[in-house]
């Protein structure tokens, strides 16, 4: 038995030291990052071929729906009717999700999030969109066009698709008075103590941030996603406060609708998509934008640069823009189209000025997920931001 | 065929070559690989891997207080599990063996394993629909555990009890009836017997089955996503590493650390003897 365990243990060894030889020799390729932003040189498709049958794609829950969860939110069907593309959906939970779904290299297209967009385009996960390729996106918001996180030196790198904000949801029955303000979640002395519920991803902490930022002026934070070490540790010891009347941490939303339901959560940080599928679901709940402002999304349709099918891709990132899809996703996902035709073909009318879609001092007051980085994103260069490995890491420490 | 009835060595070799290399190939590789790559980190803005050798990863395990107390946690939960499968296991596995009429004995044993056809993630949310507030559980006893710890070491209790029962059992089974009279014809009663006869010789099963329990509760990552709450364990912090912060040289990093743990458990079941029960 022991001369069996030497030997196994050589083995291994071998195994170990080989790995570590190759591990030292692919060192070279990777180099870019914060420190020399330098984005990989990936061509844009040049013309649109014939579809390739199928396309493979990672979104938000509620963007790619094809009539499962209810009979008239369907705009997959068409697509597939008029392209000949079969459409293979992954739904993500967080940002963070997608960023790792899409390096795998297994799909096509992704509806990132601007604190996953900058760093796939910066990872060489994603080409730069031909948007010439892309008839609806002459009809697409100015103001969502050519940003800093969908875009680099000018060249797009992806279709807007549409924005909103991350809205405090609550139980109309439990939950008295109904809360105006992010205080009601960050209360140390809340009456719901054990029924708060928070997204399970570390871009909350940008939360805590816009909170203290509206109510201790004094630490002095200008963007929730541009902390120094003094602003991070208010954030973090602000959440590590809310821990303890925290009754569990949600990122699985269909997880997040069945607490709602049972009561079991009461009050929280959610979606409106969620609250839809809550209410759909007959539980008594309501959203409300609370005063401070809140963080929300723009997100953006990307292309994979290792796409297998691009031209199903292309089609899609085009179909998704077009008026009529764009109003759909809208209307159920509750926030606010990038198409500017879109407002005409939504069922309630008043949508787009509920979701304020063409009103930018709205979106003012709305602080878009974004990549934490080392140089402060909100232009301060006399002090170094915490970079969002530190946002990760103090994650955990919240959580305990 | 002659051939090979001639070559001993050659036929050895056909014979064995396959899962070897699945055992040095996928098995070892696969563990040598997650041991060099927690030596490793991640640029945190790209996330693409850095290969160049850190102990940071260690470092920030080993400093940090966070991680000692999840450590402290899993062995807790781990523990709990095991110690609740054996209090439930013992009695049902000598009632199998020892009371039940060996027709039935067959249909207990079905019994005990027809949980184990139904999916891990079908148990698991269907506790949680049990333990929901206004759950069938808190309309039949008043009240609900609810989402924690105690709801995670509840459900993991019931996963894994028949990976408990399985081994008692069976080490009973082997356990001569002789040995019971005799214990009785010298005057034991029923607790001494047990005490004396049979507990001696299940204590290598108990350990055996113990593996079992401790070693997928320490790794287990689901249930406690389920019905634990705000809880982490080890498992959800190699999890979250991967599937959100993709920081695989971080979470290798973690995952040494139950590996760690069952070495030693397992270094300290070998001398019980208890491996030959498996």
């Amino acid at each position: 038995m022991g001369h069996n365990g030497r030997w196994m243990t050589a083995v291994l060894a071998a195994g170990v030291l080989t790995l570590a030889a190759c591990g030292g020799g692919s060192d070279q390729g990777s180099g870019s990052g914060p420190g020399g932003l330098a984005v990989p040189k990936i061509d844009k498709l040049a013309a649109l071929g014939a579809g390739e049958g199928s396309v493979n794609i990672v979104s938000w829950a509620g963007y790619v729906e094809d009539g499962t969860t209810g009979k008239t939110v369907d705009w997959v069907t068409p697509f597939e009717k008029d392209t000949g593309c079969q459409v293979n959906n992954k739904v993500a939970a967080t940002s963070d999700e997608m960023v790792t779904l899409m390096k795998t290299g297994d799909y096509d297209v992704v509806s990132a999030s601007g604190d996953a967009s900058l760093r796939l385009i910066y990872g060489g996960d994603v080409a730069p969109v031909n948007t010439d390729l892309i008839t609806n996106y002459k009809d697409i918001f100015d103001g969502l066009k050519n940003k800093q996180w969908n875009s680099v030196d000018g060249a797009a790198y992806g279709v807007p698709h549409g924005r909103g904000a991350n809205v405090l949801m609550y139980r109309t029955d439990t939950v008295t008075p109904a809360p105006t303000s992010w205080g009601a979640v960050f209360d140390a002395n809340s009456p719901y103590k054990g029924k708060i519920t928070a997204y399970d991803s570390p871009i909350y902490i940008a939360d805590a941030a816009l909170y203290l930022m509206k109510t201790q002026p004094d630490l002095g934070i200008k963007n929730p996603y541009a902390l120094d070490d003094k602003q991070f540790e208010a954030s973090v010891a602000l959440l590590k406060e809310q821990n303890k009347n925290i009754g569990e941490y949600w990122s699985d939303y269909t997880k997040e609708v069945q607490a709602f339901k049972s009561g079991n959560s009461v009050i929280g940080t959610s979606w409106q998509v969620i609250a839809n599928l809550a209410k759909a679901d007959k539980a008594p709940v309501e959203s409300v934008l609370p005063s401070e402002g809140a963080t929300g999304w723009s997100d953006t349709w990307m292309i994979s640069s290792k796409a297998k099918h691009p031209n199903c891709g292309y089609q899609w990132m085009d179909y998704i823009v077009s008026p009529k899809a764009n109003a759909q996703v809208a209307e159920w996902f509750g926030e606010a189209p990038s198409n500017k035709l879109a407002c005409e073909q939504t069922t309630d009318k008043q949508h787009c000025t509920t979701f304020h879609a063409d009103d930018e001092s709205y979106f003012d007051q709305v602080w878009y997920w974004t990549t934490p980085l080392a140089q402060c994103v909100d232009g301060r260069t006399d002090v170094t931001c915490k970079d969002y490995s530190a946002w990760t890491q103090a994650w955990t420490t919240i959580k305990g | 065929m002659s051939f090979l009835h001639r070559h001993p060595r050659l036929r050895l070799a056909a014979l064995l070559s396959a899962p070897l290399l699945w055992l040095v190939v996928a098995y070892l590789g696969a563990l040598a690989v997650l041991l060099v790559s927690a030596f490793w980190t991640v640029n945190g803005f790209t996330g693409e891997m850095v290969r160049t050798f850190s102990l940071a990863n260690f470092r920030t395990i080993l400093t940090e207080q966070v991680y000692r107390n999840v450590t402290l946690r899993s062995l807790g939960v781990a523990a709990s599990v095991t110690v609740i499968c054996v209090l439930l296991a013992v009695p049902m596995a000598f009632f199998m063996a020892k009371v039940a009429r060996p027709r039935s004995r067959h249909w207990l044993v079905i019994a005990i394993l027809t949980p184990l056809w139904a999916s891990y993630l079908v148990k698991a949310y269907a506790w949680r629909v049990l333990l929901a507030n206004g759950g069938p559980i808190e309309s039949v006893f008043g009240a609900t555990p609810g989402y924690g710890l105690f709801a995670t070491i509840l459900v993991l209790s019931y996963l894994w009890l028949p990976y408990m029962i399985l081994p008692i059992y069976a080490g009973l089974e082997r356990l001569p009836d002789s040995l019971l009279e005799a214990s009785g014809d010298l005057g034991a009663r029923a607790g001494r017997t047990f005490r004396s006869v049979v507990l001696p010789m299940l204590i290598p099963s108990v350990f055996a089955g113990s593996i079992f329990t401790f070693s997928l509760s320490l790794g287990d990552y689901i249930t406690v996503q389920i019905v634990g709450g705000k809880s982490q364990l080890i498992g959800n912090l190699v999890y979250a590493n991967i599937g959100a912060a993709n920081n695989l040289p971080f979470a290798a990093a973690i995952a040494t650390v139950p590996v760690l743990i069952m070495v030693i458990y397992l270094v300290a079941v070998r001398r019980s003897g208890a491996l030959e029960e498996l």
